[in-house]
């Protein structure tokens, strides 16, 4: 399984890489070629890769990143207004806070911490797995907030984003 | 000058804007972990408005000429923004979580739960 | 064939680079110029692609792809050594 998704991948980035050999198309000595090159980068990373890859084959799974893209984007917006403001004020409050989280796996602890980079004011310092629990530096933080109870007033939705597109 | 010019200006307007205000941020900040907030997201998202008016460029071109190198320039710029949209948000973590553990503490922080935790573990 | 407009907006990135560089040289302490060094990083990535656009080069563009992916990975060794993994 590791070797189909791997193969898969490399070569639908040597695709998007060589379009426009042909006409808009591709030409067959680039098709050949990145099937050999394909072929090779599965069979060297065959060990590399864990065996959950193949999840990452299912298109119900590509839908929801592209459903999850504009919460995303919007995120991001009102985070660099937020940061721009406090650029320009200085108005800063910061601290590192624990925040529990309840998710299960590696994927979903990554989606989430990423997410909350680069969302408003959060930074993700260290993940703990095993205390399930996200060390969190936040730069802004609200009277009263500094041990939160759940991750709402940190990550707004990104939660059960996370937990529903690591599954 | 037509409408993609202008839509094409917006976007280096936005990018522009936001790409200066992540290195002003360097300076603005007291500390390492604020530094990163400016730097980290204020650089990506000024990357990306960058990369669609280079896409809303290459697109343009294509139908003016049909010229199938600028179909390449287009989705070559958008697996650039995928590399550093992956990418950047980790590299800002593993710094973060560095210097925490080689001892520099947030300036003026309200509150170090991270702390809290290590000197449980006596490190 | 030079389009103006992108070579003015990549000489507008390289001069938030050298605001970056000023923060590398200054910094008080080392992780101040690591952070100095991710930024510049994507500064550059972001300068590439709008110099390729405005040169009509592609190969400037996979350029950028190939020094996002590897400067990632020299921050990456760069923040295992600050905490004492390359021991």
């Amino acid at each position: 399984m590791p070797f189909i998704a791997a193969f898969i991948w490399s070569y639908l980035l040597w695709l998007v890489l060589t379009a426009g050999t042909n006409g808009l198309l591709w030409s067959t000595q680039e098709l050949i070629a990145g099937l050999i090159f394909a072929l090779i980068v599965a069979y060297a990373t065959r060990d590399v890769i864990g065996e959950k890859a193949g999840r990452f084959l299912n298109p119900v799974k590509w839908l929801g990143f592209i459903a999850y893209s504009p919460v995303l984007f919007w995120g991001m917006v009102k985070a660099n207004l937020h940061v721009a403001w406090l650029v320009i004020t200085g108005k800063i409050r910061p601290g590192i806070v624990r925040v529990p989280v309840d998710l299960e796996n590696d994927a979903q602890y990554t989606i989430m911490s990423n997410s909350i980079t680069l969302t408003p004011g959060t930074l993700t310092v260290d993940a703990c797995p095993e205390e399930k629990a996200l060390y969190v530096h936040w730069i802004k933080i609200p009277e009263g907030m500094e041990r939160p109870e759940s991750s709402e007033p940190v990550a707004g939705p990104f939660e059960k984003w996370a937990r529903r597109l690591g599954r | 000058m037509n409408w993609v010019s202008y839509l094409i200006y917006t976007f280096l307007a936005i990018s522009l804007t936001f790409n200066t205000l992540g290195s002003i941020a360097l300076h603005r900040f007291p500390d390492v972990y604020t530094r990163l907030h400016g730097a980290t997201k204020c650089t990506t998202f000024g990357t990306i408005f960058a990369v669609l008016a280079v896409f809303t460029h290459a697109l343009y071109r294509l139908h003016v000429t049909g010229d199938p190198k600028y179909l390449g320039m287009g989705l070559h710029s958008i697996v650039a923004l995928i590399a550093l949209l992956l990418t950047n948000p980790t590299g800002a973590h593993a710094i973060a979580k560095a210097a925490h553990l080689s001892g520099y503490k947030p300036a003026k922080a309200v509150i170090d739960a991270y702390e809290e935790k290590l000197g449980g573990e006596g490190k | 064939m030079i389009e103006p407009v992108f070579l003015y907006a990549a000489l507008v990135v390289m001069i938030a680079g050298l605001i970056t560089i000023l923060r590398m040289m200054l910094g008080p302490s080392v992780p101040d110029r690591v952070v100095g060094l991710d930024t510049l990083n994507t500064l550059v990535v972001a300068g590439m692609v709008l110099l390729g656009a405005a040169y009509d080069r592609t190969i400037y563009i996979d350029i950028a792809i190939v020094y996002a992916l590897l400067s990632y990975i020299g921050t990456l060794a760069i923040a295992r050594y600050l905490q004492g993994g390359l021991a």
